[in-house]
């Protein structure tokens, strides 16, 4: 087995839904970036483009990744983490600002982003840690080591300002339950948010009717032996409670207009129509611009080239993060559907991958790998669809932007040939 | 569990997205159509309105360029004030408010800044017009009339409404539309249509060239000139004649059914109602509500049409069987209707049918109506045969003509007295008044004048209407080019055009003769009543004639119904032959006759219910 060469060892599925993914973004920007006058696919010059060059330079980085040794990213993913944080310092008095944010170096011929680089850094940095025979993630120590790995770039991130990317490193901390943390950190992380949600869209008042009817009925269902703890009961209600009411204190008090805005946006709050109708022409336009282009393509969509929103620039920023919307304007509900169904069946397939691996350290990175791609897959699309409210980050290998693409493509592609690598290893 | 945690949400994520999207695209998928899409800019392109010809190829209607200047204010750029405000003719101080308004309107989109330029100023500025950026000129085309008549024939076009954009969708807020007459009826054809260009634009509004290469855009279709029936000399020549009169004439040549001429009075000049005065004008049309200027009396106006409906009940009574020509009944200065007399101008004496027409007996016709409802054994079948009869002549009902205007008139039915009297409550006496053309029945101009058509044809007629020509080629619509037939068989009818023949040679229009045309014509003189203060008042006579010529191949059949023009033989009598000559003559021969005519006003009859004092009718003088 272990003669095999490499591109038989390499999983070619994942690989194929990979160059299905560019392939079909790479068409999408051509389309929302076309003009009459230069239809010209390798006028460098362009956006297309440009993010061809980079399909071809990320070629380069497959090939480098592949002939490296497998054991040089176990070995040198803590440099790698020191790299990065680096670069990420440097920001602060090299850093290019485009658009107001102050994320890129400027090296000429391209812009690097160093938190695209951060992201594959703390995969490998946060795998090496917790696959260490010394760390027992039990251990609240540990834990919080292992928080820190991922809080660091996040920190250094949010003052770009880029809060979009800096959310992308908590996704990582699904690694960390994966080998161990207790899941009622979840459950409770996970509750807070519907309280959370909850109170901004029924009020206080129903949350406490909600928790008295929940009291109710595990009262009525629980085995007659069962000894209720009444104590914790009592402060649980307490918590949610008082949880609640500062929810609408903050809001109400301590939130910005803006911010308010934005949730009232998301949660479809707002229902008087002219205000409504204000919210679209404001913070609601990217939203309600892409949703209505995405719902004029209606199931089969418009046609490659024909769709008139994306002719039009309808769409703000609609080659970056508003991508998504270009398929379903053009492709329609066929278009929209293939690819959530790629992007499901490449997560699935990663995490079979991930659970075959014999050894801690590709697994773990593999679970990184899906942590981070599928948070931006979740929000960046979400959002393009009216789901999830506005952050920016990018719809991995669609998006427009060379660093992006590139520091997806490396983030996978080592964990292919970690993957690949597997056998060996294991004798 | 911690292993398929992580499936499980993908697969979660999964579905949402699915199901997110399937109620986008595929349950709140919008209506596919272009013109909603904001993404598109539909430009039209209009072709010009089709011309309107009368029947021997005069023009009627025609179109006249005018220039507006428009603005686009995002678009201008500074500019030499002084010249540009001599060039277009406007004060600075006026240009910069114009200017602002526009602005105020839409910074984007294009405003009328002077609108209707001459063809001189135009001329003068379209040269220059290039160094002012933001500034062009848009050419429409105006309705231009080459005649002050017909308007009511015509009719006019006005912006759509919100009703009409409801109604159609081919309509674009600010397109024009035929509203009444002929400009209504055939608005398609006249219209054409409109080209479309579809322009792919950006969300700035910018225009970023062809939607799809244009491969939707349709050219305009041009608009199609039409040729009505109207003889526009007769038309014109009738409206002099109707000067200061108030009622309806309507001529049609009884072969085809084709609408020689329907004039209403008072009327107005056509171009009153184009252009920049157009909605003053209409207002003051609109309000007039004494002499009713926009009320096309010609088709409109319902009336008891009088004696020339003896004619038709002469035809019954001689289908019915119940009366010969030579049947006589007596006159006695009038007739009696249980003990009531009910006068007789006719002198008195023994009648047959053909002196009854001539001197207009109502106590023959009084006779003759009665032997009808005699034959059978209830008034109601009576009433029923006799309905039936009227109705074959195209009265009591709309005619079907090519005009959107007019009014059913009444034949009464059994039904109607019923409601009025009670089931079998009520006989032939109670109805006499119809035998006369009085009581319950009333008619149009048109519908006389059809009427008459049919007789002069001896049976049958065609349904009147207006047009006549499509781009030069004749109309083929069957419901104007087939033949309607009467329920009087053929051979009835010559003694009745004998009669209506000697109503020129020896009866009640004997003076109003034309040397050298045999007319046949039938006099009627109608009583009405107003109210005024809440008494009922009796008016001067309606004065109605009709009458076709020549009596043995007609080419014209005429109703004329002046209002208040006491007797039939006065204006409505003059009014006819003067048109029967103009017509067939080309000239008129009697000029005296003529010149009384024209000068000759009604507006004292008019005045008189409103003057607030005593007034006499049916006064000799004249």
């Amino acid at each position: 087995m272990s003669g095999k060469s490499l591109l038989k060892r390499i999983d070619w599925l994942t690989i194929f839904i990979y160059l299905a993914l560019v392939v079909i973004g790479w068409v999408s920007i051509y389309s929302s970036t076309f003009t009459e006058a230069d239809p010209s696919i390798f006028n460098f010059a362009t956006l297309h483009g440009k993010q061809l060059f980079f399909f071809g330079v990320s070629i380069i980085a497959i090939i480098v990744i592949m002939a490296l040794e497998a054991s040089f990213y176990e070995r040198f993913s803590s440099l790698m983490y020191v790299i990065s944080i680096v670069l990420l310092l440097g920001l602060f008095i090299f850093g290019k600002t485009i658009a107001g944010a102050t994320s890129w170096y400027d090296l000429g011929f391209f812009n690097l982003q160093p938190s695209e680089f951060a992201k594959v850094a703390s995969a490998l940095a946060l795998a090496k840690y917790l696959s260490d025979i010394q760390t027992d993630i039990k251990r609240p120590k540990h834990q919080l080591f292992a928080l820190g790995i991922i809080l660091l770039p996040a920190i250094l991130i949010v003052p770009q300002p880029d809060p979009g990317s800096a959310l992308v490193f908590f996704a990582l901390i699904f690694v960390i339950f994966r080998e161990g943390l207790p899941l009622y950190y979840l459950v409770i992380g996970l509750l807070t948010i519907l309280v959370f949600v909850a109170t901004l869209m029924f009020g206080t008042i129903w949350i406490a009717i909600i928790l008295g009817l929940l009291i109710v009925l595990f009262f009525l269902l629980k085995k007659k032996k069962f000894k209720v703890p009444i104590f914790p009961l009592i402060l649980v209600v307490v918590t949610t409670i008082l949880f609640s009411l500062s929810v609408d204190f903050v809001f109400n008090n301590v939130f910005e207009q803006r911010h308010r805005d934005r949730f009232s946006l998301w949660l479809r709050l707002e229902k008087d129509p002219n205000k409504l109708e204000q919210i679209r022409k404001t913070i609601g336009y990217n939203t309600y611009q892409s949703e209505k282009a995405i719902e004029s393509g209606g199931f089969f969509g418009k046609g490659f080239l024909e769709g008139t929103r994306t002719k039009g620039d309808f769409v703000p920023e609609q080659h970056t993060d508003y991508i998504f919307s270009t398929v379903g304007e053009e492709w329609g509900f066929l278009g929209t559907a293939l690819v959530i169904l790629l992007f499901t069946i490449l997560f699935l397939r990663l995490v079979y991958l991930a659970e075959r691996q014999k050894n801690a350290f590709p697994r773990m990175y593999g679970y990184g790998v899906i942590s981070i791609l599928l948070i931006h897959y979740f929000i960046n699309i979400g959002m393009v669809i009216g789901i999830l409210p506005t952050i920016g980050i990018p719809l991995p290998f669609f998006s427009y932007g060379g660093s992006g693409l590139l520091f997806f493509t490396i983030l996978l592609f080592i964990f292919l040939k970690l993957d690949s690598n597997r056998l060996k290893e294991g004798i | 569990m911690k292993k398929i945690l992580l499936s499980s949400i993908i697969l979660i994520i999964g579905i949402t997205f699915i199901g997110r999207l399937s109620y986008l695209q595929i349950f709140s998928f919008p209506t596919d159509n272009l013109l909603e899409d904001p993404a598109i800019k539909p430009i039209y392109d209009y072709p010009e309105r089709g011309y309107i010809y009368d029947r021997n190829g005069k023009l009627l209607v025609g179109n006249d360029p005018a220039y507006d200047v428009m603005v686009i204010p995002r678009e201008v750029k500074p500019l030499d004030t002084l010249e540009f405000c001599k060039l277009i003719g406007l004060d600075k101080e006026v240009l910069i408010t114009k200017l602002k308004k526009a602005r105020v309107y839409s910074p984007r989109l294009p405003s009328v800044l002077v609108p209707q330029l001459s063809k001189e100023d135009y001329a003068k500025l379209q040269e220059k017009m290039r160094h002012f950026e933001g500034f062009y000129i848009q050419k429409r085309s105006l309705r231009y009339y080459d005649t002050k008549s017909a308007a009511n024939v015509l009719g006019y076009i006005s912006e759509v409404n919100e009703r009409d954009l409801a109604q159609n969708p081919y309509y674009v807020q600010g397109e024009l539309k035929g509203r009444t007459g002929v400009e209504k009826t055939y608005e398609d054809t006249l219209r054409g249509e409109k080209g479309i260009q579809y322009i792919q634009k950006d969300r700035f509004n910018r225009d970023i060239g062809p939607y799809k290469d244009g491969a939707l855009d349709t050219p305009p279709e041009q608009g199609r000139e039409i040729s009505i029936t109207i003889d526009k000399d007769l038309q014109e020549y009738g409206e002099l004649l109707m000067h200061g009169k108030r009622g309806g004439v309507v001529a049609l040549e009884p072969s085809s059914g084709e609408i020689l001429s329907m004039i209403s009075g008072p009327t107005y000049d056509p171009s009153l109602l184009v252009g920049r005065k157009r909605s003053k004008n209409y207002s003051k049309l609109h309000y007039d509500s004494i002499s009713k200027p926009l009320f096309d009396r010609s088709i409109s106006a319902e009336g008891s049409p009088g004696s020339p409906f003896k004619t038709l009940n002469a035809l019954i009574a001689l289908q019915e069987g119940v009366m010969t020509p030579e049947t006589k009944i007596k006159c006695y200065n009038g007739f009696y209707v249980g003990n009531t007399k009910r006068g007789c101008h006719c002198g008195g004496g023994v009648r047959d049918m053909n002196i009854g027409i001539y001197r207009s007996c109502n106590a023959y016709f009084a006779g003759t109506f009665r032997k009808i409802y005699d034959k059978y054994e209830t008034t109601d079948e009576g009433m029923d045969v006799w309905e039936k009869h009227m109705r074959s002549f195209g009265l009591g009902g709309y005619l079907g003509s090519d005009l959107h205007t007019g009014r059913p008139g009444r034949i009464p039915s059994k039904e109607y007295y019923d409601s009025w009297y009670g089931d079998n409550r009520w006989t032939s006496s109670f109805i006499i008044s119809n035998a006369i053309g009085q009581g319950e029945v009333a008619a149009t101009p048109i519908q006389l004048a059809n009427m008459t058509s049919a007789i002069a044809n001896r049976g049958h007629f065609f349904t009147p209407h207006i047009l006549k020509k499509v781009d030069g080629k004749d109309i083929t619509i069957p419901e104007f080019t087939e033949l309607k037939q009467t329920s009087i068989d053929r051979k009835h009818f010559e003694p009745i055009v004998r009669g209506m023949a000697n109503v020129y040679e020896k009866g009640t229009a004997r003076w109003v003769q034309v040397p050298g045309i045999e007319i046949a014509g039938k006099t009627g003189t109608v009583e009405n009543y107003t109210i005024i203060d809440s008494v009922k008042t009796q008016l001067t006579d309606h004065s109605v004639f009709v009458a076709f010529a020549p009596v043995n191949k007609p080419k014209i059949a005429i109703a004329v119904y002046i209002e208040n023009g006491y007797y039939g033989g006065r204006y409505a009598g003059h009014i006819a032959s003067l048109m029967i000559e103009k017509y067939i003559k080309g000239e008129i021969t009697r000029k005296d006759l003529e010149k009384r005519m024209l000068d000759r006003t009604l507006e004292h009859e008019y005045a008189k219910p409103y003057s607030g004092e005593e007034f006499k009718i049916n006064e000799y003088v004249w």
